[in-house]
């Protein structure tokens, strides 16, 4: 791959999908983009560039946004963000909203599926206690392919003994061959959907919950700053949003507050705003890192 | 340091298991079937025992049902780390008195998964 293949590379990523590779990155652009070149027939990245630049090959660019973006996801990653809904956000916001007993969560970098079937798995597990509510799960991601992947509900051997108690593989999963698949009843309560986080959120409605993990580290200042911040446009009042473990709103966004000693959990108080009443709700609440042990 | 007996007849998967265990902080001991097992477990029972089902002389399934029988033989944990990956054996571990089922083939991310499940690492 020469030099001028990795500047094309990164403009095109950045101008497709906000993608921002820091450094060269060319083992990363290699590893990914290979097999996205056999694919095609082809047998180096260098020879994909070059179809791209001819014209309407589309369909290769898509392919190598999809390729670059795409995550390896775990069942509960990471656990205490899962802790945090069924122990924080879900009993608030049972109590908050049961005048209208209706909630609703986006998985905003839904990838394969995992993280919003976990989702699913903790409200069944608690179904009791949401007799008469309806709660939606929505999950965007970029990529068609891992979409159709995470509507399948198909997972490897592999992918379901990464973070999943046997307990509830048995519980949850039938085998489908060399394949488990998650019961109807769980693929049931989530909508997925092919979305850009870079387009316009108009069309999604209002949410309750935003996990919104491990995407953001893809962007550069700017648009991290501008995506939090439409982010909030699509809250509700007192809602939550979820960052991964390594991410963070401060410096980015003065929409949401840290809720203290549960690390990357932040809440949103006005619909949105920053202000209500002409008091400054959104400063955030700087939890000293020495306070926040057990998390993540 | 946690110990962890690793009972598998194969030599190549105590030693691909005991690699991965050492790096995750486990002192490893090994045995190449149930009976072999059973008698370092009367020494002294490990925190927690990677077992294999199928083995020769006596296999997975009667070492746990004699472990879980013996004083003290509450107390490790029990991993069942096989080939077998259908539910009917999932299901008759667990009913047995296994903690957490591992599917052969296994990596190192599985094992930290698995491990921090039950509350060992």
């Amino acid at each position: 791959m020469t030099p001028q293949d990795r500047d094309y590379l990164h403009a095109i990523l950045k101008e497709k999908s906000g993608l921002v590779l820091v450094g060269e990155k060319d083992y990363l652009l290699q590893s990914r983009l290979m097999p996205v070149a056999r694919r095609h027939g082809m047998e180096s990245v260098s020879e994909l560039v070059a179809k791209t630049r001819t014209p309407g090959n589309n369909g290769i660019i898509n392919d190598i946004t999809e390729a670059m973006t795409t995550n390896e996801s775990f069942f509960f990653r990471d656990k205490t963000p899962f802790l945090h809904f069924t122990e924080t956000m879900m009993p608030e916001l049972l109590k908050d909203r049961s005048g209208t007993k209706k909630l609703r969560i986006w998985c905003a970098a839904a990838s394969t599926g995992q993280e919003p079937y976990s989702l699913a798995i903790c409200l069944k597990e608690m179904s009791e206690r949401l007799a008469g509510w309806k709660i939606e799960i929505i999950g965007t991601d970029l990529s068609a392919e891992v979409i159709e992947k995470a509507r399948s509900g198909l997972y490897s051997q592999f992918e379901v003994q990464r973070g999943l108690p046997i307990h509830m593989l048995t519980g949850y999963f039938s085998q489908a061959g060399d394949m488990w698949q998650i019961d109807s009843s769980i693929r049931a309560m989530v909508t997925y959907k092919e979305f850009n986080l870079l387009e316009s959120f108009a069309g999604l409605g209002k949410f309750d919950i935003v996990f919104c993990r491990n995407v953001l580290i893809y962007f550069d200042q700017l648009t991290k700053a501008e995506v939090l911040d439409r982010v909030a446009n699509q809250m509700n009042p007192n809602s939550y949003l979820v960052l991964g473990a390594a991410e963070t709103v401060i410096g980015l966004s003065d929409k949401y507050n840290s809720v203290a000693e549960k690390r990357g959990l932040y809440e949103v108080k006005g619909a949105g705003a920053a202000t209500v009443g002409g008091v400054d709700i959104a400063k955030p609440v700087f939890v000293p890192r020495s306070a926040v042990s057990g998390a993540a | 340091m946690k110990n962890c007996l690793v009972v598998d007849d194969s030599n190549v998967i105590r030693k691909v298991a005991r690699r991965i265990l050492e790096e995750m902080n486990f002192a490893i001991d090994e045995a190449a079937d149930g009976q072999e097992a059973l008698d370092k477990c009367r020494q002294g029972m490990p925190d927690v025992i990677l077992l294999d089902w199928n083995m020769p002389v006596m296999d997975g399934m009667d070492f746990l049902i004699a472990l879980r029988q013996e004083e003290n033989g509450q107390a490790p944990k029990v991993i069942f780390c096989t080939t077998e990956n259908d539910v009917g054996h999932i299901m008759k571990a667990m009913r047995s008195g296994a903690n957490e089922y591992i599917m052969k083939p296994f990596d190192k991310e599985i094992f930290e998964a698995k491990f921090s499940e039950i509350g060992l690492i």
